[in-house]
Parts: C-alpha cells; structure tokens; sequence
C-alpha cells in the first residue's frame, strides 16, 4: 500500500489524546500565576534614538541595581522613529525589589527634564483596565455610635468615688465602701492590662496597656471605647481636657506597604516613637520622632490647661504646635532657646494682670542653665503671643525645678544653688505671683537644700522637705527637715491677696526621714510620708492639719494665717506609693508587689489618719483613685454648703449607719418610716382639729415674751460671815499719851 | 442630771404638778399637806394647810393664781396660790382621787371614789372668773353634773380634760378607757385598753394627745379626737404614771414593785427608776434611778426643761436636763430635720 498523503490524513482519524504536546505547552504556556509583582513600569524616561539605547540602557540598570538585581530590563522601541519610547519595563529578582525601587526612586529626578515614575505593573493592571471606576464616590462614614453616659459614676446618689485594685492579673473597678468590703463596679477582668491602668485626668477614661496598644474603657460597665494601636506602648499620658492621648513605644513605628485601610498611620509616621490620638475618635492625629540624644522626661508633650497648645523639648529649642490647627508649629518654626533644659505649662489659664474681661492666658515657663556669656534664666511665657511676661536671673545654680500652684496663682521656681566651692547645695526659691501686674517674684532663702517642694492646692501655703548635707552621712540618722510656709500676716485683718508679701517659714518639724509631700486636694491636711524606696526601708505617715481649730499649735510664728498640728501618724512600714482621694476625705497607702515583696496590701485612712480600711493581699499591685472632674458648684453655692454642714453631716451620718449593717439599715428605715408617720398624724390631726373645733396644735407651750408678762425682782441679801469685836483705845487716851 | 430633792413631805408623794411657766412645783402627799416649790432651785415656797387625810391630787389653774387639791377627807379645796389661803371647800360622798382644772380654768373635774355604796363618779364643777383678772368671782357649790360610772365599767380612778374643754378622758380601774363631752358629760367613746387599774392620764402640751399608764407594765398613746391607739410603750414593772415631754420627742414612765410586793418578788431590784423612751421609735432611751420606793407620780415642765418624781418614799425629786439630753436625736431625727431645713432654704430662695 502506498503512502498515504499527507491530503489523505483525516483530522477526525488522528486521534489527538494520544499526542504528545507536553513539549509545546511547556513552549508556549502562560503562567496565569505570573508574579507581577517583580516588574515595576517607569514612565517619564528620556526618548533616547536607537543609536544610544545601550547607553540609556546602562544608566538605567544602574540606577535601579540600588534596588535590587534586576533580571531583565526592556525598553521598547518606536519602530517608526526608530527611538525609544520613554518607558520601559524591569523585572527584578523580587518583589521586595520592586518595592523598594519603587519606594527609593519614584518621582526620582533623572535630569532637569526628566523625572522618572515608577510604578507596579501590578497597578497599572489594577487602574489600567476599564472596569475601574473612575468616578468618585462619596466615601462611606461609618455610622455613628453613640457611647452611654461616660460620666454616669459622677451621679451615684451617695457621691462615692471608685478605685482600681490589681492583683496579679485580674484588675477591678470598685466603689469605696468605707469600712466595708468594696462593691464591685464591674467584675474583676483577668488581664485587663499588661501593666498598670491609668485613668484620664477627669476620670471619664481608663487607659490599659496592651502588646498591641492602649484601649479606653468607660461607662457604667467599662466597656471598650476605643483601641490606639501602638504596639509595645510603654508610657501614655492624656492631655488635661481629656481631648488627646500620647503614647510612647521603643518600636518605631513601620508602616507597611500594603497597609490596610484602618491602618492608623500614614507613611509620613515611618520610625516615629511618639504618638498623638483623638481620644473620641480613637484616630492619630499627629505622630513624632524622639529628638536625638535627649534623655526622656515623660511627659514629653505637655498641653496647655484647654488643650489649645501643646509642647514638646527639642535640642536647643521649643516646638509649640497649635492643635487646632492641624498640630502644626506655632508661628511656622520652633523657639530656639538655647540650653532649654525644661518647660511647664500652667495647670489652669491664668488671669494675668494685663488681661481684660476676665481672661485666661495658657502660659508656660522653662529654664536655661548658664552658660559662657549668660547666667541662669527662668522664664514665663504667654502663648501663643509668645511675650515673655517675666524673666528670673539667677546664678551659681546647679538646679532648678518649676512647681505650679494648682490654680497657676503662683509659680515656685525651685533654686538649687551651689557655694563657689561647690561643695554645699542650698536653696532659693524664687515665688512668681502670676495674677499681680508685672508678675512680681518673692524670693525665699533657704539655709539648707530643698529637696521636695508642694503648694497647697487652692491655697498660698507650701511645704518643703529638706536636708542639711553634713559630713556624717550615715543613712540610718533622719537629717530631713520639713518645713511650712505662708504668707506672713502682719495685722490679721489683711487677707487681701495683694497685702500678703512675704512667705516665711512658720513650723519646722526635723530628724525625719521624709521623702513625699502629699497634700489633699481640698488643702489644708497634709501627709508628710515616707514612702519604701530603694533608698528607704521603712515608711512612715504623718498627717497634719494646717488650720487646726484646738488650742494648741506647732507654729513657732504667729503672725500668719496658718495653726499646724500633727494630727495623726499612722502605722504602715512597707508602704510603697501614696494617694488621695479625690474629694479630699481618705488617703490610700498600698505596698505594692511590684517594688517589694512585704505585706503587699491597702490601707485606707481617713483625715483623722484613723484606718478606715486595710486588706493585705498577696501579690497586691496597684491602687488607683478615679479622678473626678472640677466641681460645677460656684463659689455661692458652695459657701451655701458649708452653712449648712450640719444638716448634711446629719444625713450623711444616717447614711454611714445604714450602711455599717443591714439590721441597722432595717432599723432606720424602719424608725424613717415610724417618723414619717408620726409626722402626718401631727400634720392631719392639726388639720381636723383647726376645721373641726377651730383649734390650733402646738409642740411647746409658748409664753408671752411681752414685758408685762415679767416683772423683775431685785432682791439683795446680806450676810454676815464673821462678827468681831474688838477694844479700841479712846482717843482721848492716846491723846494724852502723845 | 445632779437630782434637786425636796424634802417636805413626811409620807408617800401622791402627785407632783408644774405651773404654766414651769417655775412652780406643786406637790401632795398622804400627810395632808400639800407644798409649793420653785422649780428652779428646790426651795419650798409654801403650803396649803387644811385637809385632814390624805391628799390623793392637786392641781394649779393656767394663770397659776388658784390650786385645788382632792383629798380622802371626803373634800375638795380650792387655794389661792398667792398666800395660801383656803378659797372654798367643796364637801363630797365619797374620797376625791383626782382634781384638775379645765385648761380654760372654767371647770374643776373631781374623781369621786366608789365606796359606801356610791358607785363612784366623776363631778365637774362651774368657776366663774373675772375676765380681766381671772379672779374667780363665783364658785357653784353644786356640780354642773356627775358622770357615773357607766355599767360595764368599774370605777373611774384617774381623769384629764382634753383641749379648750372639749373632752374628759377617763381611765377606769378594769383598764377601760372612756370619753365623755366637757360641757355636757355624755358618753362619746371607749377603748379596752389596758388589763388593769389605769394608773394616770396625762396629756400632750396642745392635749390633743394623752398616754395612760396601767399597773398591767404598759403605758399607751392615744389621740383624743379619733381615740386611736398611737403607740404603746412597755415597761417590766407596773406604771404608777406617764407623761409626754415638751421639746424632745420622748415619754417618760414611772412606777415599780408595790412596795408590799418588794420582798415576794424575784427581783433584786424594785425597779423604782423613771424610764425615757422615745415617744415616735418606742425604744427605751435610759433610766433614771434614784427613788428607793416606786415612782407614784412624774411630771415634765412646760417648757421641757425639767422633771419631778414623788416617790411612794416621800421626796420628790427634781432634775434640771443636761445638755446631752437636748443633743439626744437619732440619726433618723437629724436627718429628717436637716432635710426639712434644706427644703425651707430652698423655698427662701
């Protein structure tokens, strides 16, 4: 049989399973799963004519090797014009190559003319093609969701506070019970935090530490609020309106390449550290860099008292940003300050001397150290004017720390100064009376060095814990001098702000080992502690009461408007920290297992320094007071309550009895309800009487207080106590005689 | 409480009385003599002489310019308190166990004892004053009427006039309690309120509340009008008296072991204390002891200052209230009065 041709060959008889094409798929497949990835598109290249593609080609391959190996570069051609066409394409050996490329040399210069785009093909696939949308569209706000009442703690009927026990890891939230066992406000949460909570400085946010970030918790039931993603977060501080939060990481922050959408940092915030939020929104509104080779003081950003203004230290400068305008720098540039060492905003506006209408100037005050051609200043600024309202010149200092009193009336510049020979520190402290015309300063010498300093809060008395360095340094002897200041009152009727003057020492209490000033936020008690620190193994407390009502006093002067007494001293050797409440009423000292391992628990004192409250428990961490905001009461009203202590000591008194136990509480209500009665059977009763028979009820039989009603008797009675009788001599006789 | 006694009477006190003003005590016993004394210091002012056996009550007009005193002499005498000086006697069938003027001063009720086949009644008589100088001018010899002791009832031991006349209350000796009209005598109401002999009727400063006390240990609070039963207070000895004080909201109570009783009784101690207790809470307060024979009668100044004892042992004893006293309040008290003066502040504004 011959051949078949080739015309022969049916196509229906060749049986095309059985063919082999593995070869040609293998030739001519393509991989739908191609990497994109690795090729980047750059636009924008030079049009370079056929002749110096090579050159072109040997420039660009170099530029793009800083990025990574390139596999393959292609720069298509113009067939026509026999030039290139001002694109063209590389394939790296990676994505992460291509990345980088992209990253490194997009928008990257090459010439005056040139300026190279560099793209992912990925995206040109992506925003390419038809089907993308390129008409905008409204983005979608997510809904809102309103919060429940954030301040709802604020309306417990008794006016209770809470506070935040830890323990190992479980963290509660409890109200103060006085003697009893607290009351849970929620469950007590296993891991709540990594660390410590912290509440805002109103107390309507509690903050908890998280490998991921900080949350926000409030509400009845302390549900989350918010999440700040900020991973490693160590340090947070809240700005004083409760309006933003600051987080500090030791992991600069990475901003990923393919950053979901929620992610809350844009690429300008690569290696920041510190981080601002919107404590609402939980959105970051503003992220730094750590300034270089500076040690950290946390806080590192302050705020002014409305959150207006805030401030962060750089090297040789200030950097004020205005928050309301986008957290840019005040006035475009920072304030080159020359050795700044340290700032402070004033805790409230201040009512400067100059200012009309009762307003409120943020102010703040920093320090330089001397150098070679200036001396030491100490300076108060306004913002965002930025007048310097009063410089301090001093010399010879070796420190200086700047103490607001908590209604910026007054600001202590603490001095701590040294003799030429260097050997000896003392103090100075340097008062600037913000509210007088033209900021005058009071300046108080101190023999000795100063070592802890505190303004009364809402008063104009402060107390310094200080120290005589002697050559005898033996640590087991009390060298610490406290002493109290006020205002000296000549003549006692001067109570006029303007007639107080001079501040002078009043009391000295010495050979203590004191290291802590803690006054209550009502002033006038105050606990002068010694708290356990590595330094000190054993603490003591010491209440004191800086307008004792008693006889007795401690002052060594007269002439001020202050009667120290110590009222109680309390015993709790391992206390390790130390706070008040926010009312005023107790102080809670802890031990906490996180310094030492000794009778770890609580102790709640009351004014007195009687113990209200003590629980010792194992592995006890922390105890934190809920801050409450500033009282809405005006000063009338105010004065109103304190007129009327009495009647609401009286209800309050119930109160405490019907809480100590519940046959108690029985009793009274009981006993409230029998009253109640009694006093509607009084009421009805004078009720039928007048209507029935015309006759009026009474308690008490009322005499006329009229004069006829009296009649005043006068009687005196004499009586003869002793009746002696005795011879006298005649005058005549002594006459004779003489 | 340093205790004022007044030593004057030789037997058993049988009822001690403050004036209006409170400035007078005015004391009877079963040695026919009744005294006079200033409150203020226990110094005896007078006496009223005359009866010939024991005066079993005695009682001083609003004005405090007469007293009357019922005696088992089978008279009732009416004195000028000013000199002491017999006014009038009235002659009845039977022993006088208690006399009281009207508040208005009008009227003199008398509790007439039911012995020698008199059945006992109560008899109020007519005064006749002065207007300006609330002398009496007219004295009616005969009563204005007798309430007889009703059938039912045992004999009427105690009597009180409610306010402006309106009322007699009378405590009977089975501790039936009735109430009759002022001015006419008819039977209003009764309570079966006590198991035994009702042993006082005192009333509130506006008499428009009354306590009993009754040998069955029990004092009790009623209204006059509505004759509703108050509150009840009880002691663990019988009651010899009860009053209500002025200013604080409190009862005092006084009685003990009959003296004939002391040696048959368990108790160590005859119990002759006055007892405080609140009048709203009807917890006991405290005691005041003192007496050593029971208390047969206790009284409390108008004004609240004040109170006497006459004791079955002769004295009368006088205590002038501490300053605790006055501060005593529960915290219930306080804080329903702290209330009440913040809500008038609020008003105010």
């Amino acid at each position: 049989m011959a051949t078949a041709s080739v015309e022969d060959i049916k196509l229906e008889d060749i049986p095309v399973d059985d063919i082999d094409f593995s070869d040609l798929e293998e030739q001519f497949n393509i991989d739908s799963q191609i990497n994109f990835d690795n090729f980047v598109v750059v636009d924008g290249a030079p049009i370079a004519p056929e002749s110096k593609v090579p050159v072109l080609t040997k420039v660009l391959t170099k530029l793009f090797s800083q990025a990574g190996n390139i596999v393959d570069i292609n720069l298509p051609l113009d067939e026509e014009k026999k030039s290139t066409k001002g694109y063209l394409f590389i394939e790296f050996d990676s994505a992460v190559a291509a990345k980088k490329a992209i990253k490194l040399l997009n928008g990257k210069k090459l010439d005056v003319k040139h300026r190279l785009f560099v793209n992912s093909l990925n995206d040109v696939e992506k925003y390419g093609t038809e089907e993308f949308d390129t008409e905008f569209h409204e983005p979608k706000l997510p809904e809102f969701n309103p919060t429940e009442y954030l301040r709802s703690w604020l309306q417990d009927e008794n006016g209770r506070d809470q506070f935040v026990l830890q323990k190992g890891d479980m963290t509660g939230v409890f109200w103060n019970r006085n003697a009893q066992q607290p009351e849970n406000v929620v469950e007590p949460r296993k891991n709540w935090s990594n660390t410590t909570v912290k509440f805002s400085p109103k107390g309507t946010y509690l903050f908890s530490f998280h490998n991921q970030g900080v949350a926000s918790w409030g509400g009845k039931n302390f549900d989350r609020l918010q999440r700040f993603f900020h991973p490693q977060t160590k340090a947070l501080s809240v700005s004083p309106t409760e309006k933003y939060l600051v987080t500090l990481s030791p992991q600069p922050i990475e901003v990923p390449e393919d950053a979901p959408e929620d992610f809350p940092f844009g690429p300008e915030s690569n290696g920041h550290q510190l981080c601002v939020w919107d404590i609402a929104t939980g959105v970051s509104v503003k992220t730094f860099a750590l300034p270089p080779g500076q040690k950290l003081h946390w806080p590192m950003i302050k705020w002014s008292f409305d959150d207006k203004y805030c401030a962060r230290l750089g090297p040789n400068a200030l950097a004020v940003y205005d928050t309301e305008n986008n957290f840019e720098l005040l006035g475009g540039k920072v304030l080159k300050i020359d050795g700044i060492v340290d700032f402070s905003f004033a805790p409230t506006g201040v009512k400067l001397a100059v200012n009309r209408n009762n307003e409120l100037s943020s102010v703040l005050a920093y320090w330089t150290p001397e150098s070679n051609n200036q001396s030491c200043k100490a300076t108060i600024m306004e913002i965002p004017t930025r007048r310097i309202l009063r410089t301090v010149n001093l010399v010879q200092v070796s420190d200086v720390t700047l103490h607001w009193q908590n209604q910026s009336e007054y600001l202590c510049v603490k001095v701590d100064r040294h003799t030429k020979s260097k050997k000896t520190l003392f103090t100075n402290l340097e008062i600037c009376k913000l509210t007088e015309k033209e900021v005058p300063v009071e300046k108080v010498e101190m023999k000795d060095h100063g070592l802890r300093f505190a303004w009364e809060p809402k008063g104009n008395r402060f107390i310094t814990v200080s120290v005589t360095e002697t050559a005898d340094d033996n640590p087991s002897i009390p060298k610490n001098v406290v002493t109290f200041y006020a205002p000296e009152q000549k003549d006692k009727k001067a109570v006029k702000k303007e007639e107080l003057t001079k501040w002078i020492p009043f009391a000295k209490v010495e050979g203590q080992f004191s290291n802590t000033i803690s006054w209550s936020p009502a002033g006038r008690f105050v606990v002068v502690a010694t708290l356990v620190t590595p330094d000190t193994r054993k603490a003591d407390f010491d209440f004191y009461d800086l307008d004792f009502t008693g006889e007795k006093s401690l002052n060594n002067v007269k002439t001020v408007a202050a009667n120290l007494m110590d009222v109680a001293h309390p015993d709790y050797f391992s206390a390790t920290d130390m706070q008040w409440d926010p009312s005023g009423r107790y102080v809670a000292v802890w031990s906490s297992a996180t310094k030492h391992k000794l009778e770890n628990g609580y102790k709640v004192f009351n004014i007195a320094g009687d113990t209200v409250r003590e629980e010792m428990i194992d592995g006890f961490q922390n105890f934190v007071w809920r801050p409450r905001p500033e009282t809405l009461l005006t000063n009338g009203e105010k004065k109103k309550v304190r007129k009327n202590l009495r009647e609401w000591s009286a209800q309050f008194e119930e109160q405490d009895a019907m809480q100590a136990d519940s046959a108690m509480r029985e009793l009274i209500l009981a006993r409230r309800s029998m009253l109640e009665e009694w006093t509607q059977y009084r009421e009805n009763n004078t009720a039928v009487l007048e209507e029935e028979y015309g006759f009026e009820t009474y308690d008490t039989i009322v005499l006329g207080t009229s004069e006829e009603d009296f009649q005043v008797v006068e009687e005196i009675k004499e009586e003869i106590l002793e009746e002696k009788e005795e011879e006298v001599d005649s005058f005549e006789e002594t006459e004779e005689a003489s | 409480m340093r205790p004022i006694m007044l030593k004057g009477h030789e037997r058993s006190l049988t009822q001690v009385k403050y004036n209006r003003e409170g400035d007078l005590i005015f004391s009877c016993a079963k040695d026919s003599v009744a005294s006079v004394w200033y409150s203020m210091n226990g110094e005896r002012l007078g006496t009223f002489e005359g009866h010939q056996g024991t005066i079993w009550s005695i009682d001083v007009d609003q004005f405090t310019e007469y007293a009357v005193t019922g005696s088992a002499d089978f008279s009732i005498k009416l004195w000028k308190v000013q000199d002491g000086s017999n006014v009038f006697t009235w002659k009845t069938k039977t022993p006088v166990r208690r006399v009281e003027f009207s508040p208005s001063g009008d009227k003199i009720l008398a509790v007439l004892d039911g012995v020698m086949g008199y059945p006992g009644s109560v008899t109020v008589y007519d005064l006749k004053r002065d207007a300006q100088t609330n002398e009496i001018v007219d004295i009616a010899e005969e009563p204005a009427y007798n309430i007889m002791t009703r059938e039912g009832f045992e004999i009427a031991s105690v009597a009180a006039w409610s306010f402006e006349d309106k009322f007699i209350v009378v405590g009977h000796k089975d501790g039936k309690v009735s109430k009759y009209d002022g001015s006419t005598g008819e039977f209003v109401d009764s309570l079966e309120l006590h198991e035994q002999n009702v042993s006082d009727v005192q009333f509130s400063p506006d008499k428009t509340y009354f306590i009993t006390s009754s040998r069955d240990s029990n004092a009790k609070l009623v209204d006059v009008v509505s004759f509703e039963v108050l509150k009840a207070y009880e002691a663990d000895c019988p009651l010899n008296s009860a009053c209500i004080t002025p200013l604080k909201q409190f009862v005092v109570l006084g009685g003990g072991q009959d003296a004939k009783d002391v040696t048959t009784t368990s108790s160590r101690e005859g119990k002759f204390e006055a007892r405080f207790y609140h009048k709203i809470f009807q917890d006991e307060i405290g005691r005041v002891k003192g007496h050593f024979g029971p208390l047969n009668y206790v009284a409390v100044s108008p004004q609240g200052t004040s109170y006497a004892s006459g004791g079955e042992d002769g004295f009368v004893r006088l205590h002038h209230f501490d300053k605790s006293y006055f501060d005593f309040k529960y915290d219930v008290e306080k804080s329903a009065e702290a209330q009440k003066h913040m809500q008038q502040l609020e008003i105010a504004n």
